[in-house]
């Protein structure tokens, strides 16, 4: 083969692409020669942690990256064209109208003022020339192809008015309006449901199929890949280290990080159930109702019922995991739990009741209970040192403790979770995701809880550092008999955690059992469609879960 | 997301935490690594950086006016003691004089019989202080300033005093006021009066109104409702007028003008931190500290407060012109320092009656710009060095 067919087959062609980011003096190289090409009506997928340089290197396709960034090598041929030398005038043509990109956000990318109707009637005026009832008929059609119900109604809707899945449908919707040779999909799912995001999934993998468009899917989650895409091309530090048929890249993976990357997956191995263990917290019939008011008196008119009647019982040295869809108030439970929020009914912990203390008979409870939350970036003050962080807990429970003792306890957590102690007096931002969580759980740890509710501690992380995070929470779980609550809507983690699980939906409880019991043999529709959308990307029938 | 895209994550991907374990020290106080690049995005505006040398110098040496301009010699030497007039009030009979009064060094009497006794007096650079009348004036007050004046206009000072010329007499660099007082002494004490009052009301209006911010942002709710109402009654009171209300019952003198801008200046920063702790207060970080245990008070001021601390110093050197500002404007209008008080708004208005004698107005109008230009420009500055885009990027 010449390489003239060659190029003539391909449809996008990237060869040493570079792109560095200017940052004060230095320059940070986030994309280092990276070459793939994808042709048409194919499926590639561009897999690797954050920070490796996937979502870059997808934007550097249609040029959207920031003004910081410059390419020091590369070229981008789409279909024989170079996309590197176009002008901003030129590449605009061809933004939303060959190539065409969905976000991983859906709020943040819809315009909040604009109906859906304005924001996918402007991208077909813009490009195709269509207006007004044409345009409208146009709208309708995408909407329906992208399966939303009764589109005639939802012209008018503005994104608020949409859920997370249906936005994301939308986006779908207004990057097919000029029916692209390519479709960039950066993370479209990460931020929905499980359930949800094997809806999209299977939205995309449909829609590609109908018309023949190519697909460029940046993830991090390897199921996705193997669901969705021919090839994979697995990213690290901005090189590509290892390309091929997905098939053969699971198979038989050449480059050790993908090999480590594949192994990454959690292992189920939860804490045994303790029939005979005392129950360290107990909750009867736990409620949070949040009041609706309206009107000018701001009369109770309703309640939202985030937690509606649970009773939950967590043994000592056990892991109760809470799962369902997002909204389904498990966060809140949690939260309700620790007392942080206010509830009705009875929270026992081990054997005292902790509804109606005030923030002074709290206080000797808190010692014993933790919470370790989702965002890394988020639980930890930015103008506190690690030292600091971590003691805050010791300066409170224990004001008299000596300053040596103090900072002993503080390097014995930190050589706990696996940081190392001499980092003690750096600042949380020096420190990638996963050692913040780590820093996280320290906090936690220098206290010497019994129980720990963990609100989707890895969910913000990627997998490998995922998994890691699960291994330590399994050995501070066995060496130190903790008891934990951990929330999550991810049920890998789960299964790989919990020795009971609690399925939430709407507030209350659906299922609930002996984790292995309840895996092996969901007994309510709504567990089987959870399971099957997170462990196999499927589908459930249609009612059974949220669109 | 990818790291690159977002500014936040960025910096932490390349940097390993391993290394040195010893926290970075300046003068054995720990400057976080946030504060050093702020530092270094202030002195990256020059102009900035420049302004807030020139302010302080400018600041610094009139904390010491006394020993600038002043009636008083700073050393004496009388009959073989030492003394420090510009510190100490010594009596004439001290150096030998009739009168149990204070000393006036000015007066020829005095000065002869210091220099009888083989003593000698060391001068500040200008021999007035603000309220000392210049009784030699060539010229009706406001008297030019003596290098403007011509040898006709001196003749009969230069001739009663046994002078050769102009250049002789004792020098108003810029001119005197409409009392015979000398504009350069006036401005020197006029600009640190202005300037600490300044100081003075934005520190103690900052910390009201950084506290009750932070308590209605922090706790929310009806306290935030109540509290909000009350700022907008309170702000809508026509403050300019309770103020001349108020100086006609009580003498307005430094205190009780503080105490009466200080009752509508702490607003301005409440609706600023009461928005930066309603957005803190649901961060994850306080969610754990209150999981903690940790006290309210506490949070407000370890987790919350540095927070608000930004949107505050960034608006700080604003707060402090438009404080020097408000009593420039009450001083002008003649309702603002007691009268005799060295300020720049008296001597704007002085030169606002005087129109024959600009060197009054254009002294005032220059102190005042330069003096806000260089505060704005600070402020400018500051704003850069705490904006969050320089200070991660």
């Amino acid at each position: 083969m010449t390489a003239m067919t060659g190029s003539a087959e391909k449809l996008i062609e990237v060869r040493d692409l570079s792109v560095a980011f200017r940052q004060g003096e230095r320059e940070l190289l986030a994309a280092d020669r990276v070459s793939f090409d994808i042709k048409p009506g194919e499926t590639v997928a561009l897999v690797g942690e954050s920070g490796s340089g996937k979502s870059v290197t997808a934007l550097s396709i249609l040029k959207l990256l920031p003004g910081s960034a410059r390419h020091p090598s590369g070229s981008i041929r789409f279909k024989g064209r170079e996309l590197m030398k176009l002008s901003e005038r030129e590449i605009r043509h061809v933004r939303g109208n060959d190539i065409t990109i969905v976000f991983q956000e859906p709020m943040t990318s819809l315009n909040p003022l604009h109906t859906v109707e304005r924001q996918i009637a402007e991208v077909l005026e813009l490009h195709a020339g269509v207006s007004g009832g044409a345009a409208r008929a146009r709208v309708v059609e995408l909407l329906a192809q992208v399966g939303i119900p009764d589109p005639q109604s939802r012209l008018a809707s503005y994104p608020h008015q949409l859920s997370g899945g249906q936005r994301q449908r939308v986006m779908i919707a207004l990057a097919l309006a000029n029916e692209p040779d390519l479709l960039i999909a950066d993370e479209p799912t990460t931020a929905l449901d499980v359930t949800v995001q094997a809806q999209i999934i299977k939205l995309i993998k449909d829609l590609q199929a109908r018309l023949g468009m190519a697909v460029l899917f940046i993830t991090h989650d390897l199921g996705i890949v193997r669901k969705t895409a021919e090839r994979v091309c697995v990213m690290r530090q901005g090189r590509i280290v290892e390309q091929g048929a997905v098939a053969d890249v699971f198979a038989d993976p050449q480059h050790p990080y993908t090999r480590e990357l594949i192994a990454a997956e959690p292992k189920p191995d939860p804490a045994p159930l303790q029939p005979g263990a005392p129950a360290v917290i107990r909750a009867d019939d736990l409620k949070v109702w949040f009041p609706v008011r309206r009107g000018f008196l701001r009369r109770t008119v309703g309640h939202i019922k985030a937690v509606d009647g649970v009773s939950i019982e967590v043994r000592k040295g056990e892991t109760l995991g809470v799962v369902g869809e997002s909204g389904s108030g498990k966060t809140t439970l949690g939260l309700a739990i620790l007392r942080l929020i206010s509830s009705q009914g009875p929270i026992v912990f081990m054997g005292k009741p902790l509804q109606g203390l005030k923030f002074k008979g709290m206080l000797r409870f808190r010692r014993d209970m933790q919470i370790v939350f989702q965002d890394p970036y988020g639980s930890l003050s930015p103008r506190m040192s690690l030292s600091d962080v971590i003691e805050e807990g010791l300066w409170v429970h224990h004001p008299g403790m000596p300053k040596a003792e103090r900072e002993e306890r503080v390097i014995r957590a930190l050589v706990e979770v696996g940081l190392d102690p001499e980092t003690r007096f750096r600042y949380p931002h020096e420190f990638s995701g996963g050692q913040r969580q780590r820093i996280a759980v320290a906090r936690t740890l220098v206290l010497e809880p019994t129980f720990i509710v963990l609100d989707e501690p890895t969910s913000a992380l990627d997998m490998l550092i995922q998994a890691q995070i699960v291994d330590l929470l399994r050995a501070l779980q066995k060496r130190r008999e903790l008891t934990y609550l951990f929330i999550s809507h991810d049920l890998r983690v789960v299964a790989a955690l919990a020795s009971r699980v609690v399925v939430m939906r709407h507030g209350k409880v659906v299922e609930e059992g002996p984790a292995a019991e309840l895996f092996a043999r969901p007994k309510t529709d709504y567990t089987r469609a959870l399971f099957a959308a997170a462990f196999n990307l499927e589908t459930a029938a249609e009612g059974v879960v949220a669109q | 997301m990818d790291a690159t895209i977002s500014p936040k994550v960025q910096e932490t991907s390349g940097i390993t935490p391993l290394g040195v374990a010893a926290p970075p020290r300046a003068g054995g106080i720990r400057i976080s690594p946030i504060n050093k690049r702020r530092w270094q995005n202030f002195k990256a505006n020059r102009r900035g950086y420049w302004s807030l040398w020139l302010f302080a110098a400018m600041f610094l040496l009139s904390l010491f006016a006394e020993f600038i301009a002043n009636d008083k010699p700073f050393l004496v030497k009388y009959a073989g003691q030492y003394y420090f007039p510009a510190l100490f009030t010594y009596t004439e009979t001290a150096f030998g004089g009739e009168f149990e009064t204070a000393a006036d060094y000015r007066d020829p009497y005095v000065q002869k019989l210091i220099s009888d006794s083989a003593g000698y007096m060391v001068w500040p650079p200008i021999r007035y202080s603000y309220d000392t009348h210049n009784l030699d004036l060539p010229t009706p007050a406001p008297s030019k300033p003596t290098w403007l004046l011509t040898e006709k206009e001196c003749q009969p000072v230069v001739e009663r005093k046994g002078l050769r010329g102009c250049a002789d007499l004792e020098w108003n660099w810029l001119g005197t006021d409409d009392q015979g007082r000398d504009v350069l002494a006036r401005l020197i004490y006029g600009f640190r009066i202005s300037v600490l009052f300044g100081l003075v009301l934005t520190v103690i209006s900052s910390i009201v109104g950084v506290a009750a911010g932070a308590v209605q942002g922090y706790f929310g709710g009806w306290t935030d409702l109540l509290f909000q109402r009350f700022i907008e009654i309170w702000t809508s009171i026509p403050s300019l007028y309770l103020l001349l209300i108020i100086s006609s019952v009580l003498v307005p003198g430094f205190f009780v003008l503080l105490g009466i801008l200080l009752l509508f200046s702490w607003v301005s920063l409440v609706g600023l931190v009461r928005a930066e702790f309603l957005r803190g207060r649901n961060f994850e970080y306080v969610q754990a500290a209150r999981a903690l245990g940790v006290s309210n008070a506490k949070i407000m001021f370890r987790h919350l407060l540095p927070n608000a601390m930004v949107a505050t110093m960034t608006f700080l050197p604003f707060i402090l012109s438009s404080s020097v500002m408000t009593l420039t404007a009450l001083d002008f209008l003649g309702f603002g320092l007691p009268p005799g008080s060295p300020s720049l708004g008296e001597l704007l208005s002085q030169g606002k009656a005087n129109v024959q004698a600009p060197w009054l107005g254009l002294t005032g109008f220059f102190a005042v710009a330069i003096m806000l230009s260089l505060l704005i420009f600070i402020g400018e500055a500051v704003r850069d060095a705490f904006d969050p885009r320089k200070a991660f990027a």
